[in-house]
């Protein structure tokens, strides 16, 4: 039993002039302590609307069915004093794009203290400030930075501004929504070092949000893929990467290879066609389409989650058990 | 967002930069550019004035002086028979040494006339543009916190019909309600003036007698820019609602209203207060239509008065004060600025 989180049959629908659009359609996901989860699909598979859900940040336009379980207490329906002393302290966030993330007229200094006053309002000025500096130094900025405002630090330095105020009330688990989407591939590698670096040395668990499959393979213990807002696959990142088992999953690792991989050089692969919109699933399986092993029953019925040997499941009838 | 998109490489090494310097420098870039617009008023408010229909001589004359002598005689006391280029440099110089001349119709010195007629006017502007600024704002955030609530309707289209309201009918529509009385209710205010005659107006009655008197007129202006500003600021924090910052503020657990006052309003009034800025100027002519229309002797009253002359003097230092308050105020905005956003001030 994960003692972290755990998410039961999680749904949900964004309410729309156009009708109801399912974006996550009845997920399951469980982290353990200290455990890092990759979550990985194509953008508008329901991934980051997944994750919103774990600090209850959904749009108000947003209905949540299910439940997601932090150290055993349902987030969707704790009050809002518990959940407002859950959000950071218990549970922090990576956001993608740091340069719209961070508020632009204050100084990131003040940013990252923020939630220690929230949280801990008895810390005296000078602890806050020690910290602040701690964590500027932990992600590799000197804490005379503190001072700076957003736009005077590059793209790299902000989202490790970003990190180090997801660390600031130390937290039991860290939401990083694809945290290196908006940066060149060196300051990528860089801030993927600073954050699994500092996870692994802290024991923070991690759900860590990508559509990138090689560098989710690099830094979690377990993957869960999804498409068209359900999951299609789970298992060891190794697992995953190397032999997939559900097509789409297969499509996506095929997609991201690995530098230096001599296999990936002789099977350049992508993937056809473009992902489902939730407004208008197709019947069946939702990869189906796309699928290049589709059969005519892959249309008839939504595949369950099927178990194939310990902590390894896929949604796929084409997959022989 | 043009200014955090662009390369940051500059300020990428790990020096501080030392903020004070960078502040300064913004400081005396924009007092620089409001001393400018001073001068280039300057010459304005001398030859906007000369090009006006009339004739002083003959209006203030009014028969006295008939013969061709007795005009030459007014023309040349006041130097009105000079070439224009002679004229100008003359009041340049005069200008420069703080005499704005003497007002061809109270002859008195204009500085002294200005001065006397600045009062009201500094009253009346100032309580209506802080009134104005702080309801307004305050309707703004409300509003756009809870769009589509019956409040966001409510002082939505309240600050629609305001905003189309010419400020002198709206001046009228108060007289005609308040100081006159309409109906059932009786007219408890003064139709226009600044002091009961009988009332020391230095005395604390005297006080309370011009708050009185200065009541309508003031409900006046600051209804009539209200609407403006409730509505920019509601449009500007509209624009911030869907931020990821907030999100992040959220996701730290702060308090809804935190979030609010301390993240999403102190971005969205940075567009508010350039329009704030910008109105100054307005507010400055609103002040000339509910001047006349309550009668209150301050600048407006006074540029209108000398206008049918034309008061040449007294124009050119009416218009220079005016002026000189706008570009102020927009000096002060501009500074302001630089304080609450600190991407243009580096």
């Amino acid at each position: 039993m994960p003692d972290l989180l755990t998410m039961r049959d999680v749904s949900v629908t964004y309410r729309t002039e156009g009708g109801d659009v399912p974006a996550v359609r009845g997920v399951d996901l469980a982290l353990s302590r200290g455990e890092i989860v990759g979550l990985a699909g194509e953008s508008g598979c329901g991934k980051s609307t997944l994750a919103s859900t774990i600090l209850r940040l959904q749009p108000p336009s947003a209905t949540v069915t299910g439940q997601v379980l932090f150290e055993g207490e349902d987030v969707l329906t704790m009050s809002w004093g518990d959940l407002r002393a859950l959000r950071w302290a218990g549970a922090s966030m990576v956001f993608q794009g740091a340069l719209h993330s961070l508020n632009p007229v204050r100084r990131i200094g003040d940013q990252i203290a923020e939630p220690i006053r929230v949280h801990s309002p008895e810390t005296p000025d000078r602890e806050v400030e020690a910290r602040v500096g701690e964590l500027l130094e932990q992600v590799g900025l000197p804490p005379t930075r503190a001072r700076a405002y957003p736009h005077q630090l590059s793209g790299g330095q902000r989202q490790r501004v970003m990190i180090a105020m997801a660390l600031a009330c130390r937290p039991r688990l860290i939401v990083a929504d694809e945290p290196t989407t908006a940066l060149d591939v060196m300051v990528q590698a860089q801030v993927l070092d600073v954050l699994s670096a500092l996870v692994h040395e802290l024991g923070v668990g991690m759900l860590m949000i990508s559509h990138d499959l090689s560098v989710l393979a690099d830094l979690c213990d377990r993957i869960v893929v999804m498409y068209g807002g359900r999951v299609v696959e789970t298992g060891p990142a190794e697992g995953v990467f190397g032999g997939a088992l559900h097509p789409y999953a297969g499509a996506l690792s095929a997609a991201f290879p690995r530098v230096g991989d001599p296999r990936a050089r002789f099977a350049p692969s992508g993937l056809p066609g473009d992902p489902p919109d939730p407004a208008q699933l197709p019947p069946g399986c939702a990869f189906a389409p796309r699928c290049p092993r589709a059969i005519e029953e892959c249309t008839r019925a939504v595949p369950e989650l099927r178990s194939f040997g310990a902590d390894r499941s896929a949604a796929c009838i084409r997959v022989a058990s | 967002m043009s200014l955090a998109t662009t390369p940051t490489t500059a300020v990428d090494s790990a020096e501080p930069r030392p903020r004070r310097r960078g502040y300064g420098r913004y400081v005396l870039s924009k007092v620089a550019g409001a001393v400018g617009s001073l001068l280039f008023m300057l010459v304005v408010s001398f030859f906007l004035f000369r090009v006006l229909p009339g004739d002083p001589a003959r209006t203030l004359g009014r028969g006295r002086f008939t013969n061709p002598e007795q005009i030459e005689e007014f023309n040349r006391t006041y130097g009105l028979n000079e070439s224009l280029p002679r004229q100008f440099l003359t009041y340049l110089q005069n200008t420069f040494s703080g005499d704005l001349g003497i007002s061809l119709k109270y002859r008195v010195p204009v500085s002294d006339l200005l001065l006397d007629r600045m009062w009201p006017t500094l009253l009346l502007v100032g309580t209506s543009t802080i009134l104005a600024t702080v309801i307004g704002v305050w309707l703004g955030i409300r509003g756009a916190w809870n769009r589509g609530s019956t409040f966001d309707k409510a002082s939505t289209g309240a600050s629609l019909t305001l905003y189309s309201m010419p400020e002198w009918w709206l001046g009228l529509l108060l007289i005609a309600v308040f100081a006159v009385g309409w109906g059932p209710i009786p007219g408890i205010f003064p139709t226009g003036g600044l002091h009961s005659t009988d009332v020391d107006p230095s005395s604390l009655a005297g006080v309370l007698d011009t708050a009185w008197h200065l009541t309508l007129p003031v409900i006046t202006l600051t209804l009539a820019y209200l609407a403006d500003y409730a509505l920019i600021m509601r449009s500007s924090l509209l624009d911030e609602l869907g931020e990821d910052y907030l999100t992040t503020a959220r996701a730290k657990g702060l308090r809804d209203i935190v979030v609010r006052n301390r993240h999403a309003v102190p971005n969205a009034l940075l567009p508010t207060t350039t329009v704030i800025a910008l109105s100054m100027g307005f507010i400055v002519s609103g002040a000339i239509t509910v001047e006349t229309v309550f009668s209150i002797p301050g600048l407006g009253l006074l540029g209108v008065e000398a206008l049918e002359v034309p008061d040449y003097w007294v124009l050119q230092g009416t218009f220079l004060v005016a002026a000189a308050g706008v570009i102020l105020a927009n000096l002060a905005a501009n500074l302001l600025y630089g304080i609450l956003d600190p991407r243009v001030r580096t």
